[in-house]
C-alpha cells in the first residue's frame, strides 16, 4: 500500500511544495496539511518543512509550535508516528520539546546557502534506515539560525545514545555543538535536521539525489510495520 | 491599567551573535570598552486587578512561550 505522508504548511513556510514533490518522486502519496486544522487526514507520517513560519517572530518556530495542527502532531509523535522536521521544521520540533536543545543564530552571523557534505551517524531511525552508518552525502544547507545548542548533559546523552544522526563535514558551518546537523528522539521516530533533503531528489536540480533515501527510508519502515 | 514587564535574555553560556554584532558596531563608532548582550523586553498591559495569581499566570506564559528556557532566562516584574 502506498504510504500517505503529510506536509504541513504554516504561514511563512517556503519549502512545502518541494517537500510534497520529494514525497511524490520517492513513490509515496503526499497529503497537504494546514496549520490551522487539527486534522492530520489519517496520514502515516508528517513532515514539517522549511521556511520562516510566522516570519520567525519571537523565535524561529516558537509561534508555529502552538498552531492547532501541532497538538495532533505532538500526540501522534508520542505514539510513535514518524515525524521529520527540516530546517524551520527542526526548529518547531525543538520548540515543541519533541526534540531536545534549540537552534540559535549562526555564529558567523551570515545566512548560509550551499551544498553541504554530511556524514550519516546513525541509520537507526525510521527516516534514515535506507542509509549505512558512515555514509557521506551531499544535501543543500540554507539557514540563518542553524546553530544547534543544548546543555552538556543533553549533548552527552545524544552522543551516548546514538541520537546524533547527521554531522557536518569539511568544517562547521554555523557553530553547532559537535558539528551536529541532525538528531533524533530516544524512540527514533522524530528526526530534525537543518539541511534540506527535499532539495536533493532530482539530478537536474540538485548536487546529489542523496535526499531521496530519507523519503524512501520512512516508506520502508512503514511497509515493515504494516506487513 | 497595570503593566508587567518581561525581560528575556540569552543565558550567559549561550553565544549571542546579535550582541556581538552590536558590540563590534559600537567599537567601530568609537564607543570603546562596551560589551553588549541583546535580549527582548515585553510590555504587557493587564486588564483588571494585578493579583499574585495573575502574576503567576504571566510567569507561566513567559516560561511557555515568551522565553525558550533551553537558551534564555526571563524576569517578570511589575512596572510601577
Amino acid at each position: 500500500m502506498t504510504a500517505r505522508i503529510g506536509v504541513v504548511t504554516f504561514p511563512g513556510t517556503l519549502d512545502d511544495v518541494d517537500a510534497v514533490r520529494a514525497v511524490r518522486l520517492s513513490g509515496a502519496e503526499p497529503v497537504a496539511l494546514w496549520h490551522g486544522s487539527d486534522d492530520l487526514s489519517g496520514v502515516d507520517a508528517v513532515i514539517l518543512p522549511g521556511g520562516f513560519s510566522y516570519g520567525d517572530y519571537l523565535r524561529c518556530g516558537a509561534i508555529a509550535r502552538f498552531s492547532p495542527v501541532m497538538d495532533e502532531v505532538i500526540r501522534k509523535a508520542n505514539e510513535g508516528m514518524p515525524v521529520l522536521g527540516i530546517c524551520n521544521g527542526f526548529q518547531v520540533l525543538c520548540e515543541a520539546h519533541l526534540l531536545p536543545g534549540a537552534l540559535i543564530r549562526n555564529d558567523r552571523r551570515t545566512f548560509i546557502c550551499r551544498d553541504q557534505r554530511l556524514r550519516v551517524e546513525s541509520r537507526d531511525t525510521v527516516w534514515t534506515c535506507d542509509f549505512v552508518d558512515g555514509d557521506e552525502i551531499v544535501i543543500a544547507l540554507k539557514n540563518g539560525e542553524g546553530n544547534y545548542q543544548a546543555d552538556a548533559e543533553t549533548i552527552a546523552r545524544l552522543e551516548g545514545e546514538n541520537q546524533v544522526i547527521f554531522r557536518y563535514l569539511d568544517g562547521n558551518p554555523n557553530g553547532s555543538v559537535n558539528d551536529i546537523a541532525g538528531i533524533t528522539n530516544a524512540r527514533g521516530n522524530v528526526v530534525g535536521l537543518m539541511p534540506h533533503p527535499e532539495h536533493n531528489v532530482d539530478p537536474l536540480a540538485g548536487a546529489s539525489i542523496d535526499g531521496l533515501r530519507i523519503f524512501s527510508g520512512v516508506q520502508r519502515f512503514l511497509s515493515a510495520v504494516t506487513a | 491599567m497595570a503593566r508587567v514587564i518581561v525581560d528575556v535574555m540569552p543565558k550567559p553560556e549561550i553565544l549571542d551573535p546579535q550582541g556581538k554584532a552590536v558590540t563590534g558596531a559600537l567599537a567601530r563608532l568609537g564607543f570603546a570598552g562596551l560589551s553588549v548582550r541583546q535580549g527582548k523586553r515585553f510590555e504587557i498591559e493587564v486588564e483588571g486587578d494585578l493579583t499574585e495569581e495573575r502574576l503567576d499566570q504571566i510567569r507561566h506564559a513567559a516560561e511557555t512561550i515568551l522565553a525558550n528556557t533551553v537558551i534564555e532566562a526571563f524576569d517578570v516584574r511589575v512596572d510601577e
